[in-house]
């Protein structure tokens, strides 16, 4: 169960690292969302992963950790208000800068890929 | 009184609140007259708790009854009530600022404000490392709002870059928290340090990993070197007021640094002890470095003194990097002045904008200005604080630095890179002054006035450099106390589990 769990962690983490870094800003905000979602999953298991503990006293002998699930709550609810945000910031941004780019302008393409461009026109 | 730890967070955040209902949202007036009586509150609140912490003691309010180190503690001592009261009197200047017409640019400003004032106390004041964290999201949010307060093409530009990095930073928060907790099983801060040391081998290294990820974080807070490269366009970008009040946001890194590497990972953690001294010593003096080409490089006044801001960072990361006592002391000196003078260095900025037409704030040849010599004195004061001449405050807080390394291996580090900044700045400054001030091509034909109110607010923070040096005295006695209470980790970590 904690390979696949980890497994999971990496590769959220990794696409949204990928996505993040990326120029668009639709892309941004979706690799901020696997970001958010990559650490939820995080924050849950660092009360160490359990089956079938109790999360109430007296219920069993093993018990599950209940801090990191109410850490998880929090972070999902702070999480979900900023991907709210900065959705509607990107749309503003489209508007005020009429492209969807991080920077505001669509920077030129390579020359290369533009000369190629320019062959197949 | 026992409650009074937690009212400078109820303050801002029932102000906040009561702004928004209808008899007041309706009205900029009375939203203004509500807003300044609760930051004259909050200064009042700030007073008493700095005095009460200063003659009892670290004041511990533990929320709902729960005895740490389970339940969410506030901890009001020395080095968070300086904070607390050093934002309230900051947000005033601010915001008396904005009353004299910035806050019409937009809608809800004075909530926004309070909600902003409500995270950064809060992150002052707590003694838990989650909710430093919620803190942090408080005045983050609160800050993207006022940032793109007014609008148009810059601030949405700098909005975009400020809140994805921002985003990315508390992702990275929660998982150096998520290692933190899963290693050490703590998340108070006093609790923390004292399990650090009893960490088997293995663990240690993880540890150390997520001890280093918070280091990024309150880096990007900070503006430290290789993730400083947002702040100058973010505070050129940002309303004045806003801009003045973020002066004290890159201290909320630094105090986060101060207060996890410093006592968490500070030097009785064992095999984990200073884990960030390392790195901070390079990169301070790079951000010092850095900063100080910034300055001599920028072409306007708002983004000089956004530049100032990171030498001013530089300076303070020294300064924690050091691990002395006296230059913790020092550097809490230079924060108190560097933070205000900062705020006022951005609002003249805006002063000057306003009254020279299209040349705005940049360094080249215009018309007079109409109150060239009011806001002209207001700058030299400003500037020959924030150089560190003499008999301002600068030149205190960096004597006291310099001072503080007399006799050690890192002096000629320390002493180089300081003094050689600080004539930069000068060098920069002076040009800066000479340009806007006295290269005028014509009398003034630009009627619009500034308001008394804005000069009122800029001469408010600049008092507070001379008050630093008069008051100097009892001063540096409270910055060496609160400077000891830091370093002194053991005994102090034991009450503030509430073990005495």
């Amino acid at each position: 169960m904690e390979e696949v769990y980890a497994l999971c962690v990496g590769v959220l983490t990794t696409c949204g690292l990928f996505l993040t870094l990326r120029g668009r800003t639709f892309s941004v905000v979706m690799g901020l969302t696997l970001l958010s979602y990559a650490v939820n999953l995080f924050l849950f298991s660092s009360g160490r992963l359990l089956l079938d503990g109790a999360a109430v006293l007296g219920q069993s002998s093993s018990y599950s950790d209940p801090l990191p699930q109410a850490l998880v709550l929090t972070a999902i609810v702070i999480g979900f208000a900023m991907t709210a945000f900065v959705v509607i910031l990107a749309m503003r941004s489209r508007a005020d800068q009429g492209n969807d780019h991080v920077d505001g302008n669509i920077p030129p393409a390579p020359a290369a890929e533009y000369r190629r461009h320019k062959r197949t026109l | 009184m026992q409650h009074l730890a937690i009212f400078p967070i109820l303050l801002p955040l029932l102000t906040g609140v009561f702004l928004l209902l209808p008899p007041l949202s309706q009205s900029i007036e009375r939203q203004r007259g509500i807003a300044i009586t609760a930051s004259l509150l909050l200064i009042v609140i700030a007073t008493l708790l700095l005095l009460t912490s200063n003659q009892q003691g670290t004041q511990l309010y533990v929320l709902g009854g729960w005895q740490p180190p389970y339940g969410i503690v506030l901890v009001a001592d020395k080095l968070s009530t300086l904070m607390v009261l050093l934002t309230a009197i900051l947000a005033l200047a601010a915001q008396l600022y904005a009353c004299a017409g910035d806050d019409r640019k937009g809608m809800y400003f004075h909530p926004l404000f309070m909600f902003q004032i409500m995270g950064i106390n809060g992150a002052f004041l707590t003694g838990d490392i989650f909710n430093l964290f919620v803190f942090f999201e408080i005045l983050l949010i609160a800050s993207y709002a006022l940032l793109i307060h007014g609008g148009g093409k810059q601030k949405t530009k700098a909005s975009v870059h400020y809140v994805t990095l921002n985003l990315v930073g508390s992702s990275v928060f929660l998982f150096a928290l998520g290692i933190l907790y899963g290693t050490i099983g703590s998340l108070n801060i006093a609790d923390m340090a004292v399990k650090v040391p009893m960490l088997s081998a293995e663990e240690q290294a993880i540890t150390k990993a997520g001890g280093l990820m918070l280091l990024v974080v309150f880096g990007l807070k900070a503006a430290m070197l290789p993730l400083h490269f947002w702040l100058p366009r973010t505070y050129a970008a940002a309303t004045a007021p806003v801009a003045a009040l973020f002066a004290i946001m890159t201290k909320v890194g630094i105090y986060s640094i101060l207060r996890i590497h410093g006592v968490i990972f500070g030097a009785d953690a064992g095999a984990l002890a200073n884990i960030a001294t390392p790195w901070l010593w390079p990169l301070a003096l790079l951000t010092l470095a850095i900063g100080t080409i910034g300055v001599l490089a920028s072409p306007s006044l708002r983004l000089t003194t956004a530049n100032l801001v990171i030498v001013s960072v530089g300076t303070l990361l020294l300064a924690i990097a050091l691990h002395r006592e006296s230059a913790t002391s020092a550097a809490l000196y230079y924060m108190m002045h560097s933070t205000l003078i900062a705020g006022a260095l951005f609002l003249i900025a805006d002063l000057v904008k306003g009254e020279r037409g299209k040349a705005e704030d940049r360094y080249v040849v215009a018309r007079q200005m109409q109150h060239n010599k009011s806001i002209g004195i207001a700058f030299f004061i400003a500037a020959l604080a924030i150089i560190g001449m003499p008999p301002l405050s600068g030149f205190i807080g960096k004597t006291l630095l310099l001072q503080s390394t007399q006799g050690t291996l890192e002096m000629s580090w320390v002493w180089s890179f300081i003094l050689v900044s600080g004539l930069a700045v000068l060098i920069s400054l002076s040009r800066a002054g000479t340009t806007i001030f006295w290269r005028i091509s014509g009398e003034n034909i630009n009627q619009d006035k500034s308001s008394p109110l804005k000069l009122g607010a800029v001469y408010l923070l600049l008092a507070c450099s001379p008050l630093l040096v008069i008051f100097g005295g009892p001063v540096t006695e409270f910055t060496q106390a609160a400077a000891t209470e830091l370093h002194a980790t053991i005994s102090t970590h034991d009450a503030l589990r509430g073990e005495q």
